[in-house]
């Protein structure tokens, strides 16, 4: 008998599985496939005190902030990759609008390394980077110590295990056995280390797809609880072989967001009005999802697992 | 940038490209580079493609490049990174390169750097009120653990300051010795500051001193420009311009100067 299939509405994986008061890693991959479908539906259903963690999650982060969904963040870096600040992020850190948010900052191999350690199921993971730091002295995830086994100073990196790793593939089957190329960031750790796993897939193929290229299955299905079909639903940042990113749309939410009243027209017009991803990309208009089609595809040599 | 546009009128270059030659000078052939976006980006690019053929570009979302990407990159992340690249690993792959110490030289950009090329990325202030910025990224990793680190940055006195207020990336701390006292790498920390007046290096007392300064730049300003009493080299240089093969690389990949005013 087929193994029952994982696949959920976003509107339903995110109410099913993603409460208030979690810990959520978001854009493990860095600055491609960032799952903004899921982060959208995450503000429109009213999530608050929100834990986020990722290495750096580009204007979803700033986003899910400024809607008032979080209370702490765990990241290396917070703002706008294209424009530099998230005006959100600094409100709340510097005014506490919408809301107070503490900050724990990681470098990005730290956050790796909690991560790692997190998937290994150790308590820490030793490193010599932040040694000499500011971060290291703030946060209280990163403790020096003597090493046990030479004259040395390490800084201890205390795991992390977030409640739900949210993460955009390229394509997985119905049980969630996915697929991802390109930019890996900490994707393969953060789906080990989180206590469960959302995968938003921009295709839904056979089991048979992905048992053909198992070197290329960085998500196993069985740490998965919910399988999303949303393509698109990484826009404004890239999915290799499936869309570019949209480079103007970073910078235009910078410029629309720099007021607290311009942030809530924003919010409003991309989020509050849009029920789903198909409207949202609708929105976008033909001419601009056009031009973030793949011109030319290049695709990998295949690979004989033949005996 | 009105004074870049007459600079390049007069001599030929923008500042921009003046500090993309001299960040690329610092990459010796058969390197490992950890690469930065923007201006080290381009300065990569301008190295592999003239007197360092076989350095090689990590980074930090596991990517690791031998030849230039076919289009100006915005991000690490863009499409055009990531298609003919030699590998695309996870962070941990290049991060652990990076704490073996194998990477030669990082690149960095900073809000403030001070008088022993420590970093702050976190905290601005503006008219004293304190400003959040974005955090460290890989940026506090790389002045860690990469055998060189180079700063490039806009020189103004708020940003060349005497001590940051927030160590997101430690240089040399409070001078010699310190690193080693921290527990970091011996052959690692600062080993130059681009701006867009000149060039800065580091005593072995790890305290910063004016190199070189770019064509059409005095000491005085330069000095009246920075926020501690900088000591200026015995033996001054003025920066060497772009030569021409630099600057055609440049202006191919970044045609309407838009890293490099």
């Amino acid at each position: 008998m087929a193994a029952e299939s994982k696949l959920l509405t976003m509107r339903d994986a995110i109410a099913s599985h993603v409460p208030s008061g979690s810990m959520v890693l978001l854009g493990a991959q860095l600055e491609q496939m960032i799952p903004f479908a899921a982060g959208h539906e995450l503000i429109r259903q009213s999530r608050r005190d929100l834990t986020l963690v990722g290495p750096i999650s580009d204007i979803l982060f700033d986003q899910l902030i400024g809607a008032g969904c979080v209370s702490r963040v765990m990241a290396a870096w917070v703002g706008n990759v294209s424009a530099g600040v998230g005006y959100c992020f600094r409100r709340a850190v510097e005014r506490s609008i919408p809301r107070r948010l503490e900050v724990v900052d990681y470098s990005n191999f730290t956050l790796a390394l909690a991560l790692h350690a997190g998937a290994l199921g150790v308590p820490f993971l030793p490193t010599y980077a932040t040694l000499g730091s500011d971060l290291v002295k703030k946060n209280g995830n990163l403790r020096e110590f003597s090493s046990p086994v030479s004259e040395e100073r390490l800084v201890a990196v205390r795991a992390l295990r977030p409640d739900v790793a949210i993460l955009h593939v390229q394509r997985s089957d119905a049980q969630g056995n996915a697929h991802i190329w390109g930019s890996l960031g900490v994707a393969v750790d953060g789906a080990r280390a989180a206590r469960k796993v959302i995968v938003v897939a921009e295709e839904i193929v056979e089991p048979s797809v992905i048992t053909s290229d198992p070197n290329r299955t960085l998500i196993p299905g069985f740490l998965v609880a919910a399988v999303v079909h949303e393509p698109g639903g990484a826009h404004p940042s890239p999915v290799q072989g499936y869309y570019g990113r949209d480079h103007a749309f970073f910078t235009e939410y910078h410029e629309q967001t720099r007021r607290l009243e311009d942030f809530e027209d924003w919010l409003a017009r991309w989020i509050m009005h849009v029920t789903d991803r198909t409207e949202y990309w609708k929105h976008l208009g033909a001419s601009r999802v056009e031009a973030l089609a793949v011109k030319e595809h290049a695709f990998s040599a295949p690979a004989d697992f033949g005996y | 940038m009105a004074r870049s546009e007459a600079n390049l009128a007069a001599r030929g270059h923008t500042f921009g490209e003046l500090m993309v030659a001299a960040a690329a000078r610092e990459i010796a052939d058969g390197e490992l580079v950890f690469v930065g976006m923007r201006l080290p980006m381009l300065a990569f690019l301008v190295a592999r493609r003239t007197h360092a053929p076989s350095a090689v570009g990590l980074f930090e979302n596991g990517v690791l490049r031998e030849t230039p990407s076919s289009e100006l990159l915005y991000t690490m992340g863009d499409p055009p990174n990531l298609r003919g690249a030699t590998q695309c690993g996870a962070m941990l792959d290049v991060m652990g390169l990076l704490q073996q110490g194998r990477v030669d030289v990082g690149f960095l950009g900073a809000a403030e750097v001070d008088r022993f090329g420590n970093l702050n990325t976190t905290w601005g202030h503006r008219n004293k009120e304190m400003q959040r910025l974005p955090g460290s990224g890989g940026a506090c990793d790389i002045a860690c653990l990469a055998r060189r680190t180079v700063v490039l940055l806009a020189h103004d006195r708020p940003r060349l300051c005497d001590r940051v207020g927030h160590i997101t990336s430690p240089g040399f701390g409070t001078g010699k010795g310190w690193r080693r006292g921290q527990g970091l790498p011996p052959a690692s920390g600062p080993s130059a500051i681009i701006t867009t007046l000149g060039v800065l290096r580091f005593g072995h007392d790890g305290e910063a001193f004016l190199a070189s300064v770019h064509p059409g730049v005095s000491v005085e300003e330069v000095l009246a420009n920075t926020g501690w009493t900088l000591r200026v080299a015995d033996e001054l240089t003025e920066t060497e311009p772009p030569s021409d093969a630099e600057l055609g690389v440049m202006r191919e990949l970044d045609p309407n100067h838009f890293w490099t005013r």
